[in-house]
Parts: C-alpha cells; structure tokens; sequence
C-alpha cells in the first residue's frame, strides 16, 4: 500500500496507461504546465505530440479528440464540468450518438476528465455537478470516484474502455489522502477497477447510503455520527453511475430497510432521483420508511461562503435524513 | 494538372450515380416508399466527386445532412445507402440512421451530420491522429454556406492551422442555408475569405467544374500530406431542388426566382463535364451515355435491393449503442 493524495492518483493513472500504449493522448488547456496538477511532469515523458496544449476551444478539441479516437487514438481530455457546455454539441451530437446512429461502425475509446470545482467560492460558472444530466443521454459512461485508489483505478479502466466516458472528479478531493494498493501486491498485478461494480464502504443494518462523489465520505462521517446513536449505517458507492451497479443497492436496502441518497448534484432528476425510482420500482416491498434525497438546493452555486456552505449535502444533512427513515 | 482518363471516366460515373440515385429518391419518396427527411445533392454533384476523386480510400470524409453525395463520391455502395433511406437492416447503418446518417468505415467515411458543422472537428480529429502518428492520411470535412457560420468551424480552422493538420475545409456553398441567402449571413464576400484569418490558402473554386474541384483539392491534399497544414477550398454551387423533399409543400413565400434557378440549371455539372471529356476526345458521346444508363441500372438494383431487405426486428432496438456493454438500467 502507498498513500497517495487523489491529484497524485490521477497523475499516475494517465502516465501508467500513457507508458502501456501508444495510442493514449492526453490534451486540454495548461496540461503542459499542469497548472491543476494532474498532468505533472507527463510533458517531460511523452513529449508535445502526446501532450497537447490547446486553444480555449472546447467545440474544436472535444470534437478532434472525439475524431481521433474513430481512428485509432485513445484521447484522454482534461477539462472542467463548467467547459463542457462550450463543447456540449460535441459531446452529444457526436461523441454520445455516432455508435447507434452509424450501425455500430463507430468505435469511440475517448475519456473527458471532468473536474467538478465546487465548495470554494468559484460562484456558478466554475462549481457545476452535471453528471445527472449526462446519465439521461444514452452513449457516455459516468464515473463518480470518491477516493484515490479507485480514482487511479477507475481511470485506468476508462481509458482502456471502447466507448466515450466522462469521469466528473470532485475537486473537493482533490488534496484526499488514501490508501492504494501497489501493483505488485494486486493478484491481476495492476489497478484497474471496472465499470459498474459498487463498493460496500461500511456494512450496516438500520439504514443504507448510497453517496455520490464526494458524498461518499460525508456518508461516512454521518454514518460515525449515527453509530454514536447506536444506529447501524451501510454506506455503498456506486463509484459508475453509468452503468449502474442497482443490486448491491436493492440488497443493502432489502436488508435495511431504509435508504437515504447523497448527492453534490442539483437534487431535480439528480442521480439520486435515479436511484429513489429504481428502488421504489424494484424494492418497494423491502422499504420501510419514504426514500429520502440528500442533493443540492436548486439554486446556483453563491459565491459567498456564507451562502454556499447551505447549498450541498454535508454529514449533518445526511445524519438528519437517516435519522427521518427512522422515526416512527 | 494532367488527370487520367480512368479518374475522368470515374468521376464521370460518380456524378451520374448522384444524380440518378437522387431522382429515384425524389420519385420513391414522393410515392411514400419511405419517409422522414432527405436532401437532393442535385446540381452540386462536381463538388464531392472532384473532390473525392483527388482522396485515396485511406483518407477519411466528414459531412453533412446532404448526404447522399459524399459517401457516393469517395466510392461508397448505393444498395446499402438506398436500404438505408427505407430504414432497412442491410442499410448502411443498419437502419438506425437514416438519410442523414450515412457512413462507410470500410472506405474512410466517418459520417454524415444532422447538426451542421457539428462533424467538421470530427474530420479535424483524424486528422489529428495522422499527425500524432505520423501516418500519411489526410481528412476532408464537408460543409455549406450555412454551417461556415458556426463557432465549430472557426475553432476547428484555428486549431488545424496552429497544429498544421492534413486536413481540407470544403465549402459547398450552394448560397442558400434552407432559404436564407448566405449573402445576408456571412460577413465577407466569399467563404474562402476567411482562410486569410488562419493562416490558411483560401482557393474560390468553380463547383459547377468537377475537374477545377479535383484539381484544387489535389493541390491542397499534397500540402497536407506534406505536414503543410490545412486548406480552405470553397466550391461555389447551387442547389437546383427544395432544400428537403416536402418542403416546398409546407414553406410560405419564394427564397429564389425563377430565373436565378434556371441560370444554374444551364451551368449543370454533368453537362459541363460531358462536354469537356467529348470536345477533349476523352471519352464519345455514346460512352458517356453509356455511363448514364449504367447508373440508372444500378439505382435500380439498389432500389429493389432496398425494398426487399426486412425491416430490423425489435431486439435490434438495443444493438450497437456499446463496444463494450452494459446492462440495460
């Protein structure tokens, strides 16, 4: 095990799989002088062609990152949630669309690092949490890591997957310290974590979290909180919301009995919107108590802290709403 | 420029694929055989098949919602296209895109685009992977007037002309983006004007002429390949029917006269390219005839090609949306 902070996993994920095949790119804006970290030292390796530094075009690189992966690259592209409107066109009209539209002749292994800068006073042009929005787009696979061994190991699995992913990184992470395990200690010898398998990070029996991102650890803390209480909490992370990992959250629940859903996002059809429906679907019968969603207000993003500090879930948020499933 | 006859001859062929594949789709649709939108390529048939001509089919094309003429022009099949259209499982995207969706990996045609400009930086991302890789290919992207307004475009023109991508910008400029005149929307007075902003040649070509397209295109496919970055090449045409099929049954008002119409229709690409191969004694009368009516032979075939093709069952719904799949939610 080394511990690694989430930048340096990230850092390392992209040089690894830049190491194991040519084919893999990365390009976006200050990549070169890494001015978020996470391209450190990578110009040094692999040179200007397979570092790219680009123009504040997000329409243009998107979609030549998009062009290059039909031919054979592998792009990674570093950008902000907040960007990706710019190049939506492209991540929609192409990138999620081509395979379907064109029979299946279109093969598109393009990852968009999507860095969500939200809690520090960036205000609603630099705080966006927009992966909900994507999930009701057929065609991009969304991962939402929440520490960094899986943020080194999801990544690595994004770039060897054939089709386009968004990975939306919670920059409030960013300086995480964790545990990940080295290569030499994982029986496959690498750290490669696949899509759509979610992760128990605490077995409970009273109530199920289910948390997105940064969520995850302020499910933790809450869970803490509550097993003061003598209230029993299992925390899941679905760690890909597309796909989708809903057993292990319809068994945790059939266990509780009670589900809570802490989300960054905009709480109107957030992910955790998502998961109330499937459970109130499919387990229904297994609830004793209303689902209840832990999200954002639907307001913008205040700059002020004052104001901000209101918006997103936090371990209280969520200690209250566990607590709500329990009342008689 | 020295073309060979074979190009000639080939050109020639591919024009009157056009042309005939797209008078059996005015005739078929008009007869309800399939609905939803089609885009007659009619009278800019010089501008993709000269263009084409001067790619190899290691090269890659992007384009448009008037689609039918790029895959044809770089030597896509007409059966499979014409499936496409009736939305039939032996179309070319297996009836899952329609007439604006045509594509052909096999032969570097990566796609047609309903959204305008919106494949343009795809074609500059192929290009981007021969520069990566040191590959010798080149990509064209296809698109109108129209779309030359599009913020697309002008990020995809800087960001090629910075990186010097093998890559040609291919204007047709048929003057009209549905019926709004591009005289009334672009800035300048030509298209190709706007090279000089990127640091690019910017060639006004002739697009009633299928050999000055070729040889245009050629010129700027050598400076591509050449590490010698990218191109603008406006090919200066007309659209001699409705923009789509029915809409001249739903629009209010005229967008050309009658005159202007008839004008282009007397500078009709394959009249000028018949009498050029004729007076130059590249190919008779009869030859060129003869390629006429071996086309119409051929749309025929994929006419009836397309019609007795099934329909895609149900499970077909779910196919192709992975490479790597996923349980359905």
């Amino acid at each position: 095990m080394s511990q690694m902070v989430f930048i340096e996993a990230i850092n390392q994920a992209i040089a690894e799989e830049m190491r194991r095949d040519e084919s893999v790119y990365i390009m976006g804006e200050d990549i070169r002088r890494a001015v978020y970290g996470a391209t450190a030292d990578l110009l040094g390796e692999f040179g200007e062609k397979r570092v790219l530094d680009t123009p504040l075009s997000e329409n243009g690189f998107f979609g030549a990152a998009i062009g290059s992966s039909l031919v054979g690259m592998r792009p990674i592209v570093e950008t902000l949630t907040s960007f990706m409107w710019v190049g939506m066109d492209q991540l929609i009209s192409q990138a999620a669309k081509m395979r379907y539209m064109f029979g299946g002749q279109a093969t598109l292994p393009v990852v968009f690092r999507a860095t969500m800068f939200y809690g520090g006073g960036s205000a609603a042009h630099h705080s966006d949490r927009s992966y909900p929005m994507f999930m009701n787009m057929p065609g991009i696979k969304i991962v939402v890591p929440s520490n960094p061994a899986d943020m080194k190991g999801l990544l690595k699995a994004a770039v060897r997957d054939d089709d386009p992913v968004i990975i939306f990184e919670d920059g409030t992470l960013f300086g995480m310290r964790g545990e990940v395990p080295d290569d030499a200690d994982l029986p496959q010898g690498e750290l490669v974590v696949p899509f759509g398998e979610a992760k128990i990070v605490r077995e409970g029996t009273d109530c199920t979290i289910v948390g997105i991102a940064g969520a995850v650890n302020h499910a933790v803390t809450a869970s803490n909180q509550l097993a003061a209480e003598g209230i029993s909490v299992e925390v899941i992370d679905p760690r890909t919301l597309v796909p989708f990992d809903k057993q292990t959250v319809l068994d945790s629940v059939e266990k509780t009995g009670r589900l809570v859903i802490a989300d960054p996002a905009h709480k109107v059809c957030s992910a955790a919107s998502e998961i109330a429906s499937i459970v109130a679907e499919e387990g229904f019968w297994s609830l004793q108590a209303p689902i209840q969603k832990v999200a954002s207000e639907q307001v913008h993003i205040p700059y002020s802290p004052a104001l901000e500090k209101l918006v997103y879930p936090t371990a209280d948020k969520i200690a209250a709403a566990v607590r709500r499933t329990l009342a008689d | 420029m020295e073309i060979d006859r074979d190009t000639l001859l080939l050109m020639l062929r591919r024009m009157w694929m056009i042309r005939n594949f797209e008078l059996k789709v005015m005739e078929v649709h008009e007869a309800g055989e399939f609905t939803g939108a089609a885009h007659p390529y009619i009278g800019e048939e010089a501008v993709a098949v000269g263009a084409c001509a001067a790619l190899e089919d290691t090269d890659y094309i992007a384009g448009n919602h008037r689609s039918h003429g790029h895959p044809i022009a770089k030597g896509g099949r007409v059966d499979k296209a014409m499936a496409e259209l009736y939305g039939r499982v032996d179309g070319y995207c297996k009836g899952k895109g329609g007439s604006m969706h045509l594509a052909d990996y096999s032969i570097g045609i990566l796609g047609e685009s309903g959204i305008l400009g919106s494949s343009v930086p795809v074609a500059v991302g192929a290009a981007l992977a021969a520069h990566i890789r040191g590959d010798n290919f080149v990509s064209l992207a296809f698109f109108g007037d129209g779309a030359s307004n599009q913020g697309a475009l002008h990020e995809s023109m800087n960001l090629a002309s910075v990186w010097k991508l093998p890559i040609i910008f291919l204007c047709e400029n048929n003057q009209y983006a549905v019926t709004t005149s591009y005289a009334e929307t672009v800035a300048v007075e030509h298209v190709s004007d706007r090279a000089s902003a990127y640091n690019m040649p910017g060639l006004l070509v002739d697009g009633q002429d299928a050999i000055a397209m070729y040889e245009a295109t050629a010129a700027a496919v050598k400076r591509a390949r050449a590490g010698e970055g990218p191109t603008l090449i406006e090919g200066l045409t007309y659209r001699f029917e409705e923009h789509s099929l029915g809409l001249g049954r739903v629009r209010r008002g005229e967008y050309r006269t009658q005159e202007e119409i008839d004008s282009w229709r007397k500078r009709d690409p394959l009249d000028i390219l018949e009498k050029t191969l004729i007076s130059q004694q590249i190919a008779t009368r009869e030859e060129c005839d003869a390629i006429n009516a071996d086309t119409v032979e051929e749309v025929e075939k994929a006419t009836d090609f397309a019609r007795n093709s099934p329909f895609p069952e149900p499970e077909a719904l779910f196919d192709d949306m992975w490479a790597n799949p996923i349980p359905l939610p």
